[in-house]
């Protein structure tokens, strides 16, 4: 069974183009639209990985992967965030969440890719 | 896959439109004073995503413009630039910029001029917006164009890349003369610091790697390994030792742990070979992993409290345990805990609007097939076969997708306060917006196609209706002008209405303009509202004529055309010294309609049913005629204006009014009227078809229905038939436009 992955952005083009550049190498992808509708998504389908926005309404990117992170279930799953830009302050935070990884957008199809087999092979 | 990227392309350039009109809401509300931070981060946001999308799709100057106003926005976000006037002023510029870049991106077009907004942006920035955020802006730079005609974009995109591509420099140079045949090998060690598992890190995952490059694990030093009752779990111990060949890059090597804490033991040294020259690689355990090269990386693990390094029994407590390696996550945010697991989230999904049409277009094919099965049957077979049930699915199914296209008129509204503030800015008015009903819901098509309309008649109200403050103060009003802008569902229809309360339309100079424009003969005998109504007539120019104030001179016939290509009514009501008011009377949906069958000779008319509200049939006499061209019905005491439909269609009839039908219909404009037909048939949905594909719009038919026997039916518009004055017969003649 290939990785399942939940990926969780605000913008409907951002998660097809997810779903679309991971569903091409082979990965099954679950989407949702914001934090809380994230969270909800993680309990149910138990992804392989989690690959989150930052900046969303409702439930942000930090306060998600901090809401996953206390679930004890979810304590291994790698989760990588994915923003357009990345200060040293924002990657501070993002690794005090419970944040794995980093992935900058845009991105190419081939390295989100090997990112993700980084942390999910 | 371009397929489908093109179409995820189009829901991108779908989410800008809808980006814009947010920070649009967003930067208009900042303009009158809300700087609250949840508006400041809703237009941060749409930004924010418009920037994220463009990179995506590689439009390189619309990402690097979004960049730069995202800037701003942040700064302005983190509290560190007020959102003052001065400020929200040169966002809102940045903002037009922004809309014309989206646009200039969507219609692969040049993109717009943004060096000189460019610079008032860097300007607040630089200021920390305390300095006027207009300096006098920089020249647009002469963009010089090259000899194939392609001007230079004045984007500023050096400072980031959207593919995190590096340009590579080649030079002849570069190219090493023949390596050795076996260059020497590496040696590396890796030791995952403590905590290096935390946040769902797993040093196998660098090993495996290394080894599918051709590396072998050599040795593992396991001298850390404590004793089994201080072993955590969690926690790593060993230091692998691999041997990669020499032909692997460094870089290649280095890469492998971009996923892995930098304080973690990495070493990796080339091999002692005599003959190689070693390049001086400063390589130390501690050494930063080299970062953002790919456009990802890996975080440095969180240091671990030494309290929770050591294993505590577990206590049976209810609550759930704090992880031992995160303990961020669950002891310092106790509310994420609270936050309840199942969240009730409305839930969407995006559609193209092409779908829906398309699904409303076989809907429309259903309720027709089912109209000619219901004639076809006989009642008693309807029932066996179950037909009533079928018809009441489709009706459902019908009402489902029209409630799809539905949306909150808010979204046409939302536009307006920004213009009246730029009105009021170039007419030095003071308008107040007084805004009822923006969550009425109407067809998304009316939405699209009344923002027009709507701009036109704002516009006009400020320009025309509302006076200046001197005047007004000197007429006992308020300095401050208001209009009222306000949306309701009546029936099949949704009534907008915008009302001013300025001095009125001046009729005396409409009559005077339009009989000098020879819209009217100089005796004509016409009434208040049809003066009024001169103000749309074609080539009625309202600019210099009702008032003397500058204006855009918007010919409100444009507006009157817009309205009616849309099968609504515009109507004007004015008050000399109180106030003008538009309404547009709107259809609710484009596509279905229920309907009156009514006959006329040999042909049948569909009469809209929400305008029908009763029927007569005449007795002898009931019927007067007051003028060779008009008549009018008695009807209980009052009496109505009756039109004879198939006369205004130029059809003869020779039928007595006792032996026709009058159907009383209400219209906007004339009220209660009656419309003589031959006989009704039956009422029913039909399924409107545009006439305007193939023909002009003619005026008293509102479109055309497929019956169910397969024929063709024309779709009356009541209002611009009743609207075609007193005399009925051919009235309708040169109004076809």
């Amino acid at each position: 069974m290939s990785k399942l992955i939940l990926t969780v952005d605000d913008s409907a083009s951002m998660r097809m183009l997810l779903k679309a550049s991971l569903a091409a190498q082979g990965f099954r992808v679950e989407a949702a639209d914001d934090g809380e509708h994230g969270l909800e998504r993680m309990h149910e389908v138990k992804p392989d990985l989690l690959i989150t926005d930052i900046n969303m309404p409702k439930m942000d990117g930090f306060e998600l992967i901090e809401a996953v992170r206390a679930v004890p279930e979810f304590r291994g799953t790698p989760i990588l965030v994915l923003s357009t830009e990345f200060s040293d302050e924002k990657k501070t935070r993002a690794r005090e969440a419970g944040a794995t990884g980093w992935i900058t957008k845009p991105f190419e199809a081939a390295k989100l890719g090997a990112a993700v087999r980084r942390v999910c092979p | 896959m371009s397929d489908e990227l093109d179409e995820i392309q189009g829901i991108f350039f779908e989410e800008c439109t809808e980006g814009l009109a947010v920070a649009e809401a967003g930067l208009s509300a900042m303009a009158e004073g809300d700087a609250s931070s949840e508006t400041i981060a809703g237009v941060f946001r749409a930004v924010h995503s418009i920037k994220g999308g463009s990179g995506a799709f590689g439009h390189a100057a619309l990402l690097a413009f979004s960049h730069r106003f995202e800037n701003v926005l942040d700064e302005v976000r983190g509290g560190r630039i007020p959102a003052s006037a001065e400020v929200t002023k040169t966002l809102l510029g940045a903002f037009d910029i922004l809309s014309d870049h989206v646009a200039a991106a969507q219609g692969g077009t040049e993109p717009p001029a943004d060096a000189a907004m460019l610079a008032q942006l860097d300007a607040v920035l630089e200021s920390k917006g305390a300095v006027a955020a207009a300096p006098a802006p920089a020249p647009e730079p002469v963009a010089e164009a090259d000899e194939f005609g392609f001007t230079p974009v004045a984007a500023v995109v050096e400072d980031f890349d959207p593919f995190g591509f590096e340009p590579v420099a080649v030079a002849l140079e570069d190219f090493a003369p023949v390596e050795p045949a076996e260059p020497a090998g590496w040696t590396v060690r890796f030791g995952p610091s403590r905590g290096a598992l935390g946040n769902g890190g797993e040093p196998m995952l660098v090993i495996r790697e290394l080894e599918d490059m051709g590396a072998v694990v050599t040795s593992v030093d396991i001298d850390s390994l404590p004793g089994l009752r201080d072993l955590d779990p969690e926690d790593s111990y060993f230091v692998w030792t691999l041997r990669v060949p020499g032909t692997v890059g460094e870089q290649d090597i280095r890469d492998c742990f971009d996923f892995v804490a930098p304080d973690s033991l990495i070493e990796i040294d080339r091999e002692e070979v005599l003959v190689a020259i070693v390049p001086e690689v400063p390589v130390t355990p501690a050494a930063p992993v080299a970062e953002d090269d790919d456009g990802f990386g890996v975080f440095e693990p969180l240091p671990v409290p030494e309290e929770l390094l050591t294993l505590v029994p577990l206590e049976p407590a209810p609550v759930v345990a704090a992880p031992a390696a995160v303990p961020a996550a669950a002891a310092e945010k106790p509310k994420a805990e609270a936050r309840p697991a199942s969240v009730e989230v409305a839930q969407t999904i995006r559609v193209d609007l092409s779908k829906l049409d398309q699904l409303l277009n076989l809907v429309g094919e259903l309720v027709i097939r089912g109209s000619i099965l219901s004639d076809r049957l006989s009642p008693a077979d309807q029932e066996r076969v179950e037909l009533p049930e079928l018809s009441r699915l489709t009706r459902q199914i019908q009402d489902n997708v029209m409630s799809l296209r539905a949306q909150p008129i808010k979204q046409a509204f939302s536009r307006v306060p920004r213009m009246l503030r730029d009105l009021s800015a170039e007419t030095g008015k003071k308008v107040i917006l007084e805004t009822i009903g923006e969550m009425t819901e109407v067809d998304k098509g009316v939405i699209e196609k009344i923002g027009d309309p709507l701009t036109h008649m704002i516009r006009n109200a400020v320009d025309h209706g509302i006076e200046s403050a001197e005047e007004r103060l000197a007429a006992g009003k308020p300095a401050e002008g208001t209009i009222h802008l306000s949306a309701e569902q009546k029936g099949a229809r949704i009534i907008v209405r915008v009302r001013d309360d300025g001095r009125g339309i001046n009729r005396e100079r409409v009559r005077a303009k339009a009989i000098e424009r020879g819209i009217i003969s100089a005796d004509a005998a016409i009434s208040d509202e049809e003066i009024d109504g001169l103000i749309c007539a074609p080539g009625f120019s309202t600019a210099e004529t009702i008032s003397n104030i500058s204006g855009r001179g918007v010919g409100m016939d444009v507006v009157r055309s817009n309205v009616e290509a849309l099968g609504g009514r515009l109507e004007i009501n004015s008050i000399p010294g109180e106030g003008t008011t538009f309404t547009m009377a709107l259809p609710l949906t484009l596509a279905i309609l229920d309907g009156m069958i009514v006959r006329l000779g040999d042909q049948r008319f569909v009469l809209p049913l929400a305008n029908v509200i009763e029927t007569v049939q005449p007795e002898p006499g009931q019927v007067k005629e007051t003028s060779p061209t008009s008549e009018v019905i008695e009807l209980r005491g009052q009496y109505l204006s009756v039109r004879r439909v198939g006369e205004l269609f130029g059809m003869r009839s020779q039928r007595a009014p006792e032996d026709s039908l009058v159907i009383i219909v209400e219209s906007e404009t004339a009220g209660h009227v009656g419309l003589m037909v031959d006989t009704i048939d039956n009422r029913r949905e039909v399924v409107i078809k545009s006439l305007e594909d193939n023909l002009h719009p003619i005026r008293g038919l509102g479109g055309a229905t497929i019956l169910g026997d397969g024929s063709i039916a024309l779709i009356l518009d009541i209002d611009a038939l009743v609207a075609t004055g007193g005399s009925s017969k051919y009235a309708l003649k040169g109004m076809a436009a």
